[in-house]
């Protein structure tokens, strides 16, 4: 009985739990702004990466590993307390969807790069040979294969980001970590960190799934368009 | 009758090799010219520098009077000079008849309904309309190479390249893509043929230019060309070929 009133008091669950909703919004749309903004950053980079001229490619390339080497709490408290000191002052949220996508593009080009480099060469020269241009060879011919390729790495790349948005309580903000932290403190009871560990695999369990479906999907579904 | 294309003292190399040596050569319109030679005299590589799919170091090729070179007007270049490949090179994301549309809408300018209706006409003459809906996984080799051939003539190009267009192909599908080849040749249609269909060469062609080491050694009408050929090594050739 001792160890339910502890770690499962539902009344500390039912003060605590409008609060925590709320920061589960904040968590998800830090999440979501992140991702979208690493997707697009992704893409971009992964073109320069690949296609640009040679001084932009060692640029993106010298990015790209420099991101993914740095730990993103030390990123994130950089941009967040060091930044200042330069008259660059961000919002709790803007430092942490900032160090998100800084990272997660850095991931999303790596495993758009690989992608579109599993392309078959004769795609490319069948779309050149038609006098397509390189935008229209990306959009139609190579990015709609190199999407289907990439779906699992990048869901899974998706769901990391969604998972590392709890590194901004660290910056104090109000995601559902933070709160869930005050509300423990609050009441002197764990319960809502238990409440916030239950909602986030509420909300990651579902992603987890479709990631594992869908690598069962294209490993069984092989050539199929 | 005008020249669609023209080469002149074109030389390419590999690095230290050199792969094709002061090549010289042209294709007038309406012409059908199928460029024989054993593996790695240079045949493919010769027709691939025509549209720019690979880099030529010296001379000139040009297209209708335009210089094939990287810059603003390759992409229209390109729309002229259509290219079939061994190994087909269908999207295979698409289905056929968006396959056969997809550049006409995007280079061309078309709209999409006239371009699939048009595609569908296409597919009609390489015998694949029943197929349109279908993706290209789910084609036979010959039905593939079908496609991309009606996926070249979408184009409306003044020469089309084919790049052994059989080579990939079961024995037993050889025979409808050559004759899909051989009405085109009739319709008039100007084309480069690299080929090892003997048979193809003797009847469709109007002029077989024979290569060896990245040189061309001989050109010839066909009758000629088979029946008294003038090199030692076209008469090794087609001695080994014709006599196995």
């Amino acid at each position: 009985m001792e160890l339910l009133d502890t770690f499962f008091n539902w009344d500390v669950f039912v003060d605590a739990f409008p609060l925590m909703l709320r920061g589960l919004g904040v968590t998800v749309l830090l999440g979501v702004v992140s991702i979208i903004l690493g997707l697009v950053g992704g893409l971009l980079l992964a073109m320069l990466r690949l296609y640009g001229y040679a001084p932009i490619r060692w640029f993106s390339r010298a990015y790209i590993d420099v991101m993914r080497s740095i730990p993103l709490l030390v990123l994130l408290v950089l941009i967040y307390y060091a930044l200042p000191f330069v008259g660059i002052r961000l919002s709790s949220f803007a430092a942490a969807a900032a160090a998100l996508s800084l990272v997660s593009c850095a991931y999303s080009a790596e495993i758009f790069r690989s992608g579109i480099e599993a392309i078959p060469r004769g795609q490319f020269e069948a779309s050149a040979s038609q006098g397509m241009s390189f935008f229209n060879t990306m959009r139609d011919v190579i990015l709609p294969q190199a999407m289907r390729i990439v779906m699992p790495p990048m869901t899974s790349n998706c769901i990391n980001v969604m998972k590392d948005t709890a590194l901004a309580s660290v910056v104090a903000m109000p995601d559902l970590l933070k709160q869930a932290t005050q509300a423990q403190a609050l009441s002197a009871n764990p319960t809502p960190l238990v409440g916030a560990a239950v909602m986030y695999l509420l909300l990651l369990l579902p992603m987890v799934q479709l990631v594992s479906w869908v690598e069962r999907r294209n490993a069984a579904g092989g050539k199929r368009a | 009758m005008s020249n669609v294309i023209e080469i002149e003292h074109m030389n390419k190399f590999y690095g230290q090799f050199q792969a094709l040596s002061d090549i010289n050569m042209t294709v007038e319109q309406g012409e059908v010219v199928v460029i024989l030679g054993p593996s790695g005299s240079g045949k493919s590589t010769l027709i691939r520098c025509i549209n720019l799919l690979e880099a030529y170091q010296d001379g000139d090729v040009r297209v209708a009077d335009q210089r094939v070179e990287n810059g603003p007007k390759l992409a229209g270049i390109r729309c002229e000079v259509g290219m079939v490949f061994q190994n087909f090179n269908l999207y295979p994301h698409l289905t056929v008849l968006a396959n056969v549309a997809l550049a006409p809408v995007r280079v061309r300018g078309m709209s999409r309904r006239d371009a699939q209706v048009r595609a569908r006409a296409l597919l009609e003459k390489v015998g694949m309309a029943a197929h349109a809906d279908k993706y290209p996984s789910q084609l036979s080799g010959g039905q593939q190479q079908r496609v991309a051939i009606a996926r070249t003539m979408a184009m409306e190009p003044r020469v089309i390249l084919f790049d052994e267009p059989t080579s990939a192909l079961d024995p037993e599908m050889v025979g409808e893509v050559l004759d899909v080849m051989q009405s085109l040749a009739r319709s008039g249609v100007t084309m480069i043929v690299v080929t090892h269909e003997m048979g193809f060469a003797r009847k469709v062609a109007d002029r077989v230019i024979f290569m060896e080491n990245g040189r061309i050694i001989e050109q010839n009408n066909p009758q000629d060309f088979f029946t008294a050929p003038q090199e030692p090594r076209t008469q090794a050739f087609l001695q080994a070929i014709l006599h196995h």
